[in-house]
């Protein structure tokens, strides 16, 4: 974790000189320290690499959602005088908007693959073409696509009910820390005298 | 009409082109239309010739766009209605249906499969839609600093606590105080109605707080302010212990504990059963109907201060009330429910879903029946209901003989005013209670003459 930390501030002292990309990429590899992404993550990465922030702004950033998971992924700030709790909640913010991405990514490919081999496999069953004689897909009405909902839903209970046991793990553990790392910082403010970062 | 369609275009974006490109483009185009048969399986024909320099038909649909617009699904000329704002979002899961539903990007898959998709996505329908959708849209496809901006938190509390929803949280428990058979007290009646308010916002944004990633996949609910990031998560909880806390200790301290209890076990039913129990199981559906039973017994309680049969009948209206609502509601949104891992009866026990429907739908001439027995109305109270009551059956039936859109929104739209229209009847027939004052004068009178 100091190599991460003297790192950002060794890289962050010649940013000034070197301008924003240089900031943008150091956050970027900073963050990065602890994962190594399959392939949804690193398109993500590279979403998220195209953009970079002014070097003035102090806040985090947060971007349009994404394609494949309609999240949005966030670019955290890294104050310079960041304490070990803060790191560790920017950290787990990350690893946790990166674990979702992945799920939903899945899961979002997963459903509409699943949807059209449906489609296509009743409409094989009747004896239908994927498209009509004017060039227009089929569809199948609500009832038969019912019966395709529902079986996406049991399939993949177990795989949802512990992404959910997980999602409120997470959110809470997520939530104490910023609280905590809240109330330091207004004890640093009051109690410091000196401006938090 | 295709010929028309392609001169029109070639008027208006493509002469738009300059250069060598738009001369070039401009000279096909114009042979083509020329050449162009009229009809649709002819501009098929001349797609798959062409394929590359197909321009037009990226171009006919764009004009298709304009003209023609998606309704849920259903295609249709007319403009979509104007939305109502305020007895638009009602239930707690059915914030939006009457909002504009932005067309979801259908997300194709990335690799393999050979989904034809012509150009990008299927854009949102533009001709209706509100100011702050607009915004909403074009400012999802920025990159955006997450600083609390000051003067949008006003909005973004209101859309965090489901304002709307809030507001007729507040109006059935209102009626519940009405419908009590004590004298109308105007300061309980605020602190009742105050303490139900800040309870119901509480609950909003709990539920709000603990859905973030499955907000953002469904259409409906993807504007949502911690979706966007207008507020961070702990802001969010914040903003619910600020109104929770003074929510049930008003009631608990200014109207009486049996209020507040129930205030904080709404609070809890909901953001602790119904929101988890959403994704693991069907019962949400009814955990959910109980949660919206609670505030009628609360506003009776409040004026009470005793669980009596009236506030079980309030609550008993509103319990079956919910099941043609939601089923009506939840009917339409299958896909996104199925694909959000959502477990809802519509999607994963249909007939169990219309069904259900109707049997509340009738019950709740059964239970409006009641009321009189029971001694909260008179008997004109069955018989002026009986219209609202057999009309929003009739949907229901029409619902589960044949559920198709169609119904399903029919149903769901007739569920939004009938509420009040019952409440406002059940207000109207209310038995009066004989005045004591009267007594004493009379025995004097009498004890004079």
């Amino acid at each position: 974790m100091n190599v991460s930390a003297t790192g950002s501030l060794l890289i962050r002292s010649q940013c000034r000189y070197h301008g924003r990309n240089v900031l943008s990429l150091v956050n970027f590899t900073c963050s990065r320290l602890h994962n190594t992404g399959p392939a949804p993550k690193q398109a993500k990465e590279t979403e998220r690499a195209r953009f970079s922030p002014s070097s003035g702004s102090k806040h985090d950033w947060i971007g349009p959602p994404d394609r494949l998971s309609n999240l949005r992924p966030i670019i955290y700030h890294i104050p310079e005088n960041e304490t070990p709790q803060e790191r560790r909640l920017r950290h787990l913010r990350q690893e946790t908007e990166d674990w979702n991405h992945q799920f939903w990514t899945n899961q979002n490919i997963t459903f509409n693959r699943e949807k059209e081999e449906y489609i296509l496999a009743q409409l094989k069953a009747k004896g239908l073409a994927e498209r009509d004689e004017n060039g227009k897909k089929h569809t199948l009405n609500s009832e038969q696509m019912a019966v395709f909902y529902k079986d996406f839903l049991d399939q993949n209970y177990k795989r949802h009910s512990s992404y959910n046991r997980e999602w409120y793990r997470r959110n809470f553990t997520i939530t104490l820390l910023m609280a905590r790392v809240a109330l330091l910082r207004a004890w640093r403010r009051l109690g410091g005298g000196r401006p938090a970062a | 009409m295709p010929v028309l369609c392609l001169r029109n275009m070639y008027k208006t974006p493509c002469s738009r082109l300059t250069g060598l490109l738009g001369t070039t483009v401009n000279k096909q185009l114009s042979a083509r239309a020329a050449k162009c048969p009229l009809s649709s399986r002819g501009l098929t024909q001349l797609r798959s010739t062409h394929p590359k320099e197909w321009l037009t038909f990226q171009q006919l649909r764009f004009l298709k766009r304009q003209y023609v617009v998606r309704h849920s699904g259903a295609l249709g000329q007319r403009p979509r209605p104007k939305q109502e704002p305020v007895s638009a979002a009602l239930e707690d899961r059915g914030d939006v249906m009457l909002q504009q539903v932005q067309q979801i990007p259908t997300i194709k898959s990335v690799a393999g499969l050979a989904v034809p998709a012509p150009g990008a996505k299927p854009p949102p329908d533009l001709s209706n839609e509100p100011e702050a959708d607009r915004l909403a849209r074009i400012e999802a496809r920025q990159w955006k600093e997450l600083k609390v901006d000051y003067s949008e938190l006003p909005d973004v509390y209101a859309r965090l606590s489901k304002i709307n929803l809030t507001a007729l949280v507040v109006t059935t428990a209102a009626a519940g105080f009405a419908m009590a058979p004590v004298p109308f007290d105007p300061y309980l009646f605020l602190y009742a109605s105050l303490g139900t308010g800040l309870c119901s916002c509480t609950a909003n944004s709990i539920n709000q707080y603990f859905e973030v990633p499955f907000d953002s996949n469904m259409n409906r609910t993807k504007n949502r302010p911690l979706v966007r990031g207008q507020i961070s998560p702990l802001h969010a909880v914040s903003f619910a212990l600020a109104c929770g806390i003074p929510g049930v200790a008003l009631l608990t301290l200014a109207v009486n504990p049996l209020t507040g209890l129930l205030g904080a076990l709404n609070i809890v039913l909901y953001t602790s059963c119904y929101t988890p129990l959403k994704r693991l199981s069907i019962t949400n559906t009814w955990m959910g109907a109980v949660v919206g039973a609670i505030p009628p017994i609360m506003g009776w309680t409040a004026a009470t201060g005793s669980l009596d049969a009236g506030a079980l009948l309030m609550g008993g209206l509103l319990y079956s009330w919910q099941f043609p609502h939601f089923n009506a509601l939840s009917w339409n949104l299958r896909e996104d429910y199925s694909r959000g891992g959502y477990r809802m009866m519509s999607v994963t026990h249909p007939d169990m879903c219309r069904r259900v429907a109707l049997r509340h739908s009738l019950g709740l001439i059964g239970l409006s029946s009641l009321a009189p027995v029971v001694g909260i109305t008179t008997w004109t109270f069955p018989l002026v209901s009986l219209p609202i009551n057999l009309y929003i059956s009739y949907l229901a039936f029409r619902f589960y003989r044949n559920a198709d859109r169609q119904n399903a929104r029919k149903l769901f739209f007739c569920s939004l005013w009938h509420l009040p229209m019952l409440l406002l009847l059940a207000l109207t027939c209310k038995t009066r209670r004989t005045e004591p004052e009267a007594l004493p004068a009379s025995s004097s009178l009498s004890v004079l003459s």
